[in-house]
């Protein structure tokens, strides 16, 4: 009975959005009143969503094999956790979810933007109902995740192994929350440009969900790369992988549109700018899903292989993108003209932010889509890997970096003053890290160079906007700003450290044997045989020592019996300097073991200051929260 | 001074098309020498493939070819489709699904005597993906005709 009752839930769900749809274009178009009506839809119906979700937990909790995708992707014998966590790991979990988090998006839009003008926010809320009816379809007519079996199956397929991760758990969810948080911004942007109502009071109620948002991505980006790094056992933390970079499109929009909605909010200026960068964002999220769910990718990530899918995706993304692109070409023009800003200023720094985030992004989005392009136009396979992307984004963002470093020291509107003296420290830090990477690191490459330069200048940048005033007094988003422009000075650290410092030991060893990486000695003991719950391992055991104690570190080879697949599981130690990432390989007939032996100085750093990034956001989104409540409060006494 | 206000935003418009435009000539130029093309064994064969420039090579591991040099870490194998078959050289740990008889894409160069030094294997990651390249010539193999995923 639950399948079935989830799947009413979202047939209900579904025609509750499609309600809503129409009740909102009456009521914008003036031809019924439908306020509380329309608002209570959109509550209802992300309800409902909520409660079919909840069904397919239930469904997997149980290992209910009836259903089709429980038997696809879950088996008896997996831990609870998985179990649950498996609800998600498949396509049309996944798509559950997605729908899930875009209804109660929906919902929430409806029940806390009050500062939204009326028939702004019931437009926006039309522009949510539509949206939630064409994924509504998709995933009843193209993706049911109720669907049964008739008779059951006695035992399912399993979950793939490499999914089998605590990282899992979160990764997906978290990354979702990101992408379907845009969409509020996007159903905003065409509510106003419906309703012709771009101002400062329209940016303050976007911008949470932007932030929001965009916590969320940094979060789902930062953690998906920590997940690749010890999970797939290569030592590389990002890959360019066609989904990364699906998770990656959206961040940078929303990037460019955090910054530019802030001067909205700020000085009414770039109002058609910042509508735009609303519709790219959510339209970025909306590429993203059809990548990652249409199957059309050669990734670990790509579930579906069934063609109807990704034309469908393809559809959505194509209406909504385009009609959201015709309505800002027929109403941008009628925009009232923004606060003007000369070119030393605030504004035009953003702009200049702005323009190099949609240039990385539009190199991003070409290099993705490229294979796609020319296999379906020439039948040519090819791929497009790190070289093409490290070439064209990486001096792009040390532009972005450098930027970093001036943009927040400018005032709004017109900058009078020299800002050259304030960056004399960043200049002379960077100076002098750059004259040392020449010398020192003289295999490296000369963007992992300028990188480490790049980040030696940007941890003093970064807080110059605190200083020079009383710091327990600066408002809580200028923390926010300091902390997650550190944040990228120090993963871009990470990063260059990674790429320059790294040192790697590829070998055969027997025990007893001893192996050098780097500073280090690590001893081969030998080998154990393990067991968990659903796999047995072969574990080696590292003693890895230089000069003080020892590091016990034990790499597996797991082998899972259902689906049956082997795994490697590196070994990692994490020190203050950075890691020691160990992984084993298969045996041979000579009794020697393959070992892959990384030491690489302060690799943690990348995720650290991604972290770092997420919680200056979470500052900067909980200071204007309060600003707007005491404000709220003020106007109401 | 970025102009009037009546001029801003036609500056601001103008400065947003150049920079979508000059997205896409710094694309183009990147993609001119650094997009790796795919390639099958029966390709190399043919010598359609040139000797240097970064590919993929995807087919079956040939059962039985897969040899191991002394130094423990050195693999060789053959990677064949049925109209033909490239040595194939791989220093590092082999993915956990690479198995003699099963799909494989190989990224890496092609040196001068026709074999192929790879510096990345990818093997499926379980009994249900398969890379879509290799999907696609099965299902061709198998319909007879092309199809497109």
């Amino acid at each position: 009975m639950i399948p079935e009752t989830g799947l009413a839930a979202l047939w209900l769900a579904a025609a509750l959005s499609l309600l809503g749809l129409f009740l909102s274009v009456g009521h914008v178009r003036g031809m019924l009143d439908a306020e509380r009506a329309v608002r209570a839809l959109a509550i209802v119906q992300g309800l409902l969503c909520l409660f079919a979700f909840l069904a397919l937990l239930i469904v997997f909790a149980r290992t209910d094999l009836s259903v089709a995708l429980v038997f696809e992707n879950s088996h008896s014998a997996k831990p609870f956790i998985y179990k649950v966590a498996g609800a998600w790991g498949n396509h049309e979990g996944s798509m559950l979810l997605w729908v899930t988090v875009l209804g109660l998006s929906g919902a929430a839009l409806s029940a806390m933007s009050r500062q939204l003008p009326p028939r702004t926010l019931i437009a926006a809320l039309g522009a949510q109902a539509a949206l939630a009816l064409g994924f509504h379809a998709f995933l009843l007519f193209a993706s049911n995740p109720f669907a049964r079996l008739s008779p059951a199956p006695v035992e399912g397929r399993g979950l793939n192994p490499l999914l089998q991760d605590p990282g899992l758990a979160f990764h997906p969810p978290t990354l979702y929350l990101g992408y379907v948080g845009l969409s509020v911004a996007f159903s905003i942007a065409v509510g106003a440009m419906l309703a012709g109502d771009v101002d400062r009071r329209l940016a303050r109620a976007m911008r949470p969900w932007v932030l929001g948002a965009w916590i969320f991505l940094t979060l789902g980006i930062t953690a998906g790369s920590y997940w690749a790094y010890y999970e797939l056992g290569w030592g590389g933390w990002w890959f360019w992988d066609p989904v990364e970079n699906a998770s990656l499109m959206p961040w940078l929009a929303a990037t460019a549109l955090l910054h530019s909605v802030a001067v909205l909010a700020a000085r009414d200026a770039l109002k058609a700018w910042t509508m735009m960068l609303a519709v790219i964002a959510f339209s970025m999220s909306m590429v993203g899903t059809f990548l990652v769910r249409s199957g059309v990718l050669t990734s670990v990530h790509a579930f579906a292989v069934d063609p109807t899918r990704g034309a469908f995706i393809l559809a959505l993304l194509g209406v909504y993108v385009t009609a959201a692109f015709v309505l800002f070409a027929v109403r941008a023009g009628t925009l009232r003209e923004g606060a003007p800003f000369e070119l030393v200023s605030r504004e035009a720094g953003i702009v200049v932010n702005n323009l190099l985030l949609t240039v990385i992004l539009g190199v991003v989005f070409i290099g993705t889509l490229y294979p796609l392009l020319a296999e379906a136009l020439s039948g040519e396979k090819l791929s497009v890997g790190a070289p093409y992307f490290n070439a064209v984004a990486g001096p792009l963002a040390i532009l972005l970096g450098l930027l970093l470093a001036v943009g927040p020291l400018l005032g709004w509107r017109r900058e009078k003053r020299p800002i050259a003296p304030k960056l004399t420290v960043p200049g002379l830090f960077a100076a002098c890290t750059l004259v040392i990477a020449f010398l020192g690191l003289p295999d490296a490459s000369i963007l992992s160079k300028l990188g480490l330069a790049l980040a030696a200048g940007l941890l003093p940048a970064a807080i110059l906007p605190l200083i020079g005033r009383n710091p327990l007094r600066a408002p809580l988003a200028t923390w926010g700003m300091a902390i997650a422009h550190l944040g990228a000075a120090v993963s871009v650290g990470g990063m260059a450290a990674d790429s320059s410092l790294t040192t790697e030991k590829l070998t055969a060893a027997r025990p007893g044997e001893t192996v050098d990486v780097g500073p280090w000695l690590v001893k081969f003991q030998g080998v154990n045989p393990v067991a968990g719950p659903n796999w047995t391992a072969v574990e080696a055991e590292l003693r890895a020592s230089r000069g003080g104690g020892v590091h016990v570190l034990r790499p597996q080879s797991r082998f899972f019996t259902s689906p049956p697949t082997e795994t490697n599981e590196a070994a990692i130690q994490t020190l203050l300097a950075g890691q020691l990432y160990t992984v084993l390989g298969p045996s041979d007939d000579e009794g020697r073991y393959q070992l892959r032996l990384w030491w690489k100085p302060m690799v943690t750093l990348i995720w650290f200051g991604g972290a770092m990034v997420a919680f200056g956001g979470l500052l900067a989104m909980l200071g204007h929260t309060r600003r707007a409540w005491r404000k709220r409060k003020a106007v109401a006494e | 001074m970025i102009g009037r206000p009546k001029h801003q935003r036609l500056v601001l418009v103008a400065v947003a098309a150049v920079a979508v435009l000059g997205a896409v000539l710094l694309a183009m130029w990147g993609l001119k020498d650094r997009a790796a093309y795919f390639y099958t064994p029966a390709d190399i064969v043919a010598g359609k493939a040139s000797v240097g420039k970064a590919m993929r090579i995807g087919g079956m591991v040939e059962k039985g070819s897969v040899k191991r040099d002394a130094d423990g870490v050195t693999t060789h194998f053959m990677v064949e489709d049925g109209d033909g078959r490239v040595l194939v050289t791989y220093r590092g740990i082999l993915p956990d699904l690479f198995r003699e008889g099963s799909g494989v894409v190989a990224e890496g160069k092609l040196a001068p005597d026709d074999t192929f030094v790879a510096d990345n294997i990818l093997a499926k990651h379980d009994e249900r993906y398969m890379p879509p390249q290799l999907g696609n010539q099965a299902a061709e193999h198998k319909a007879g005709r092309t199809l497109r995923q």
